[in-house]
């Protein structure tokens, strides 16, 4: 490994990480104002590199020379900060006062919309933009040749920064954006316009999101799905960095850079481990990044579980229920079967999310680990040890109880967004393994041939199998929420403070609830894969993880049998939607929104809240 | 032995300095009131002994024993109970469940998993709640409850804990001025019937005066002043610090507005 | 709304209109149960999509089979394993069709032939190139038309002894199909090439490649030849890094698919001159038959085909053959017809073989040059299947049933 090659790798990890900076420093800027964590930041990105991919050719056409290129770049970047206009007037500005999951999952919204339309507008195919004129060719650098255009994307990340910076400091809005920044209240008692405050910076946000994908046309080409990659990067990025901190963006894209370029060599096939990994050595040094500042936790426990009065039919209307789980195999189809048993799955999932949502108000953002982590350890423990279903599923449970045990250590000790982001990165980092360690978990591929023994291989019993390891995991989950435990999991939510001040040791709780919740998940993910024949990475990834939320919303999170009727409601929405459309993903986006928006006490919650009004 | 030996303690956040060399004493079964105009360092001081803030310097000694670097929980355990400026209670749960809380927490069963809380301790929880008044709302949601309400409630809760110690800041806040009184007798009589010994916090100067045993002045953090309710009110150091604001240490005549 | 999925509204609309009066005078029809990854791999899987209307069209205008029309009903695999088998038991257990076919990338093949297994359904894997399909993973109820990857690289390394190059360099995507691929290439070379080594090896994730460091880490070996199975954006990307660092200057390149259009025209004037590809010249390949296929596609959707065009429009066509043959819709029947059977196709007859369930279709393989805006072929030929497929003894060794 000469010098050369090292002062290339070391260039190369300096230009992703400007490009990386660009979008990020948008995010982190957007933080800071407005509080809340733009998922949909990473499809601004996108639309910035397909706007470009598609303009800039164009634009080439009309031969006005290479300054057509970085017209196009330009004017990218503003068409998507006009969006990300449109985005705070539609939707951020009814939601800032919201608790924090709703913002993410009303962003994560956003970003399934955007996915669809991306294709509608720009077609499905991956775009690859046209090279920058006049930097078609390499340099020569130690003797090797490098992309000109690279250097380019080098000297990007500081001028930049140094452009923001400028903007910051020099002008009145800048003044007003660090002010809002340090001090939310302060801006408001100085009775500035926020309405345009809050726009300018989500221009502003939008505007650097959509550069940052621009700039990337030549390299990469435009493509569905590079907003998540992206996001979670920048999520990355903007948390090192300290959540609203500019500088500590920057600061964290040239380690993450250099660590990515390097970290190839070294490790070459975990390069995505890497980068999360170290999101969570950071966190669990520093809960608030290089230069962020502790969050005041606002108004999460606005939402969750309440006592209500239990109601006199509920012993009815569960073996009402049970009763009928019970006699679907006689009136239902196989296919009937298949999607109940897969609801049964879900509805489990989502429920053992309520106890940390609901009952906890640790808002995990990364539970699909643990749903992963139960499939994977069934399937694992299968195809590796040859273990029967019988044994498989509760290896899938342990491995998950493990996972969330290791996992809840760190995620206890923060709170707020910095937790969500850290239940976010131990999921990527969990996703990652999966996806990169080939030789044991089939990576990409997966493992297949995972079906259930042969007493319970045909869909009416392994429907009947699932019904009633799923009752009584739900049962016990009831029961532990009804304990005292849950109690106390619902007394450190409501007040930190009072909790402690009787004796009420919040962290060991809460780390018991985790380990509790992502072995539930487990359980449901071990069917899951037993249940599908197969499992792949996807199943850790997070749209995984906001299908979960997504159930737990729709059902209602202030009740405890919401998550259970948000998986039947989504999942059949799912099963009868999905083959008639391709724009699957609109529509759900736009379910999530509006449920945020018009029914944040979910299906099962706003029924309630008719009856209570009738009374 | 003493029950609470604060010495000098201090505090500050970045250039403020919330308390600077804060000592005093505390006997079983007495009343000690810190007043002080606002931002003077009063709640910090409750913090510092509350375990909820780490002193700078100094230390917190409870029965001789240092805790000053003990959590919250281990102060709760060793006796200390508290309200907080901003009752904080769960607002989740009903009035008795609030009460039941502390009981199941002072039982270690906070972390049983089968049989359901709102069964534990109710009739122990309900007594508690017919001390301080409340047992006719103990089914009611606490988030449908009145401030002065919620802030009895917390009372309920300090006392579940069979606190020797207990820290009361600005307990009377959001009452009635009847209701004031009535609350301040009501603790006076519980802290002498089990010898807890109490230390308040009040802005209403007839609580004050009128159930303090003994007046612990603190301006900008530092304790200007110490002594009877009737020293207090003749210290001229004091009146100063209160310049402005004449009457807020007369003699009370009749009620003053709440 | 895409073209696509807007003619997929109108065939509904269609359906729904006709249904009624021909369902009277008619049996129902043959429904065939077909899945694959639209969304993520639309740049082969549309132009698939259209090749098998048209075949269906064609079939049905005709009468259909067994004096049954034939109806396809089509879903999204969503690219995943779970995601697939899921939808395949939609398609059998709901809208209870006779047979699976379709699915794109190789893992989803394989899941897919997992399934068929279990489940005991005829599923015919068009495109997953994977030996698994029909070796080490294959089953009595899979079949796969298209030449595996040990029969593509097969015929690539033989181009490749007369290079001399000797330093190999890999590079492939990881998973299933980049994982097959560099595996037979990694045998097959050495067993061809004497004194042949690899020096590098890339494996990035498919669709998430970095293109700037895989080319310098291949760079860095200083290879002689290189074998590339990358394909899709990750292709135009390794491209494209690879031509500015002059990676592929004085090597030689063999590379699996790349003359296929559906990856060939992407590159657009980029592409890199001299590789040695499999692909598909449709336009230069003369034959009547194919040519006939060639203007009524044209003619049909206004667009040039794909390789995929005419794998989807072939697969119709050999399911339909199959049908007749077995004189019913029943699995061991069809099986019964499908192997070893000759099938007759606008590129010449394919045959089924029956030990392994590989169809003997071939490939073309030719080098890459730049025709105007866009690449082609060059120098190319049609090799079939038939003597690149794994002997008998190989496919005993590895297959359990
Ligand atoms: N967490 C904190 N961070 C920064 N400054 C603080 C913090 N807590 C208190 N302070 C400052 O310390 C000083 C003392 O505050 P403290 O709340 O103890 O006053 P107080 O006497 O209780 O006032 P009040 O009568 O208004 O309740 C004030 O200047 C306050 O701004
Ligand atoms: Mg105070």
């Amino acid at each position: 490994m000469d010098l050369s090659f090292l002062a290339i790798q070391a260039l190369n990890g300096l230009s992703s990480a400007s490009s990386l900076f660009i979008t990020a420093c948008g995010l982190t800027l957007v933080f800071g104002v407005t509080r809340i964590v733009n998922f949909a930041h990473g499809s601004l990105y996108m639309i910035g590199a397909y706007t470009a991919a598609t303009l800039v050719p164009r634009l080439l056409e009309l031969h006005f020379g290479p300054v057509t290129f970085w017209a196009g770049i330009l004017a990218s970047a503003i068409i998507v900060g006009l969006i990300g206009v449109l985005i705070e007037v539609l939707l951020l500005r009814r939601i800032y006062g919201a608790p924090e999951l709703f913002q993410l999952l009303a962003t994560f919204g956003v970003v399934l919309v955007v996915q669809d339309l991306a294709i509608l507008v720009f077609g499905p195919e991956d775009i690859l933009g046209p090279r920058a004129p006049g930097l078609r060719a390499p340099v020569e650098i130690l003797g090797r040749r490098f992309p000109s255009y690279e250097l380019v994307l080098i000297a990007a990340g500081p001028i930049v920064l140094g452009l923001v910076w400028l903007l910051l400091r020099k002008t009145r809005f800048g003044v007003l954006v660090r002010a809002a920044t340090q001090d939310r209240e302060m801006i408001a008692a100085l009775g500035v316009n926020q309405a345009l405050l809050f726009t300018g910076t989500l221009f502003l946000g939008a505007f650097l999101a959509g550069l940052g994908g621009a700039l990337q046309i030549p390299r990469v080409s435009a493509h569905a799905g590079m907003d998540l990659s992206i996001i979670a990067e920048a999520f990355v990025v903007t948390v090192v960095g300290g959540m609203g901190s500019v500088p500590g963006a920057f600061l964290a894209a040239l380690i993450i850079g250099q660590l990515q370029a390097f970290g190839i060599l070294i490790f070459p096939k975990s390069t995505l481990v890497v980068v999360f990994l170290l999101m969570a050595v950071v966190l669990a040094i520093r809960p608030y990044g290089f230069f962020g500042r502790p969050e005041a936790v606002g108004g999460t426990h606005a939402v969750g579980i309440a006592s209500s009065k239990r109601s006199p039919y509920a012993g009815l209307i569960a073996l009402a229920v049970i009763g009928t789980g019970l006699s679907l195999p006689l009136i239902g189809d196989a296919y009937m079967l298949k999607v109940a048993t897969e609801i049964l799955i879900f509805a489990l999932f989502a429920f053992s999310l309520q106890l940390l949502i609901g009952v906890s108000g640790v808002v995990s953002f990364g539970h699909a680990a643990f749903f992963g982590l139960g499939a994977y350890g069934a399937a694992l423990s299968l195809k590796w040890f040859a273990l029967p279903m019988e044994a498989a599923l509760p290896a899938g449970l342990l491995l998950a109880a493990a996972g969330a045990l290791l996992i809840g250590g760190f995620v206890v000790r923060l709170s707020g967004i910095y937790l969500a982001m850290m239940t976010l990165a131990a999921a990527q980092i969990i996703y990652a393994v999966a996806f990169q360690w080939v030789d044991v978990t089939g990576g990409d591929n997966g493992i297949v041939g995972v079906w259930p023994s042969a007493w319970a291989s045909g869909q009416v019993p392994f429907y009947l199998f699932t019904l009633a390891l799923v009752t009584i995991a739900v049962l016990l989950l009831m029961r532990i929420i009804n304990a005292p435990f849950g109690y106390a999991l619902r007394a450190a939510r409501d007040s930190e403070a009072r909790a402690e001040a009787i004796g009420l040791t919040i962290r060991r709780h809460r780390w018991l609830a985790f380990t509790i919740s992502g072995a539930a998940a487990g359980l449901a993910g071990g069917l899951y894969a037993f249940s599908r024949g197969s499992v792949d990475p996807s199943l850790l990834g997070i749209p995984t993880s906001v299908d979960a939320l997504t159930m737990l919303l729709i059902g209602g999170i202030q009740t405890v049998t919401g998550p259970l009727v948000g998986a039947g409601f989504l999942h059949v929405l799912r099963d009868q939607i999905m083959p008639l459309t391709s724009l699957w993903r609109l529509l759900l986006g736009l379910i999530i929104i509006a449920i945020v928006l018009v029914f944040p006490r979910g299906l099962v919650g706003t029924v309630r809240g008719w009856g209570e009004e009738r009374s | 032995m003493t029950l609470l030996s604060v010495q000098g303690l201090s505090k500050s956040f970045g250039g403020v300095a919330a308390a600077r060399d804060v000592s005093f004493l505390l006997e079983r079964g007495e009343l000690l009131a810190i007043i002080g105009p606002n931002g003077a360092g009063k709640s910090t001081v409750f913090n510092m002994v509350g375990g909820q803030l780490r002193p700078d310097h100094g230390a917190v000694l409870l029965d001789g024993q240092n805790i000053t670097a003990a959590s919250p929980q281990k102060r709760f355990r060793l006796g200390v109970g508290r309200t907080f400026q901003v009752a904080q209670t769960f607002l989740s749960m009903s009035v008795v469940e609030n009460v039941q809380m502390a009981l199941v927490s002072c039982n270690g069963e906070s972390s049983a998993l089968w049989a359901p809380a709102r069964t534990r301790h109710r009739e122990e929880a309900l007594a508690l709640l017919e001390q301080v008044g409340m047992a006719d709302v103990a089914d009611r949601p606490c988030s449908a409850l009145a401030y002065g309400d919620v802030k009895r409630v917390e009372l309920a809760i300090a006392l579940a804990g069979q606190p020797k110690l207990l820290l009361m800041d600005e307990p009377t806040a959001g009452m009635a001025a009847r209701e004031r009184a009535d609350l301040m007798d009501l603790t006076a009589r519980i802290a002498d019937a089990k010898s807890i010994g109490v230390l308040f916090t009040e802005h209403d100067m007839d609580v004050v005066f009128g159930h303090a045993e003994r007046v612990i002045v603190l301006v900008r953090g530092r304790i200007i002043a110490a002594g009877s309710p009737e020293e207090i009110r003749q210290n001229e150091e004091v009146r100063r610090a209160y310049l402005g604001d004449e009457h807020a240490l007369e003699k009370p005549k009749g009620l003053s507005p709440a | 709304m895409t073209k696509a999925s807007m003619t997929r509204w109108l065939a509904l609309g269609l359906a729904l209109a006709f249904a009624a009066p021909s369902a009277q005078a008619q049996q129902a029809p043959i429904k065939l149960g077909e899945l694959n990854s639209y969304a993520r791999w639309a740049a082969f899987t549309v132009p698939y999509r259209s090749g098998w209307q048209m075949a269906l069209d064609e079939i049905n205008a005709k009468g259909g089979v067994l004096g049954r029309k034939l109806e396809i009903v089509s879903r999204d695999d969503g690219a995943t394993t779970g995601d697939a088998t899921r939808v395949a038991d939609e398609l059998v257990n709901r809208e209870g069709v006779s047979l699976l076919f379709g699915s794109f990338q190789s893992n989803v093949g394989v899941a897919m032939a997992d399934y068929a297994n279990q489940k005991k359904i005829l599923y015919i894997a068009a495109e997953p190139l994977t030996d698994a399909i029909t070796m080490a993973q294959g089953n009595r109820y899979t079949f796969r038309i298209r030449p595996s990857n040990f029969m593509q690289v097969g015929m690539l390394v033989d181009q490749a002894k007369a290079s001399g190059a000797k330093r190999w360099a890999i590079v492939a995507p990881n998973y299933e199909y980049g994982q097959s691929a560099a595996e037979v290439f990694k045998r097959l070379i050495k067993e061809r090439v004497p004194g042949a080594e690899i020096v590098a090896e890339q494996y990035p994730a498919l669709g998430k490649i970095e293109a700037g460091a895989t080319v310098s880490a291949l760079e860095q070996a200083k290879p002689d030849g290189i074998f590339n199975v990358l394909f899709g954006p990750d292709l135009t990307q390794f491209v494209r890094e690879g031509n500015t660092r002059g990676l592929f200057e004085d090597a030689t390149v063999l590379s699996l698919l790349t003359g296929e259009p559906e990856w060939l025209l992407p590159l657009k004037d980029e592409v890199p001159e001299g590789w040695t590809v499999t692909g598909y010249p449709w336009d230069e390949i003369k034959e009547p038959k194919h040519k006939a296929f060639v203007d009524a596609y044209r003619a049909k959707f206004n667009e040039t085909p794909r390789l995929g065009s005419l794998l989807g429009y072939m697969v119709v066509y050999m399911i339909r053959d199959a049908i007749e043959l077995a004189g019913s819709v029943e699995t061991e029947a069809m099986i019964k017809a499908l192997e070893d059977t000759k099938f007759d196709t606008v590129i010449g007859p394919v045959t089924m073989r029956g030990i392994d369930n590989q169809a003997t279709m071939g490939a073309w393989v030719g080098k890459l040059v730049l025709k105007g805006a866009n690449g082609g072929m060059t120098d190319w030929s049609y090799m079939d299947g038939t003597p690149f497929m794994p002997t008998e003894a190989e496919v005993k060794a590895v297959r359990k049933d």
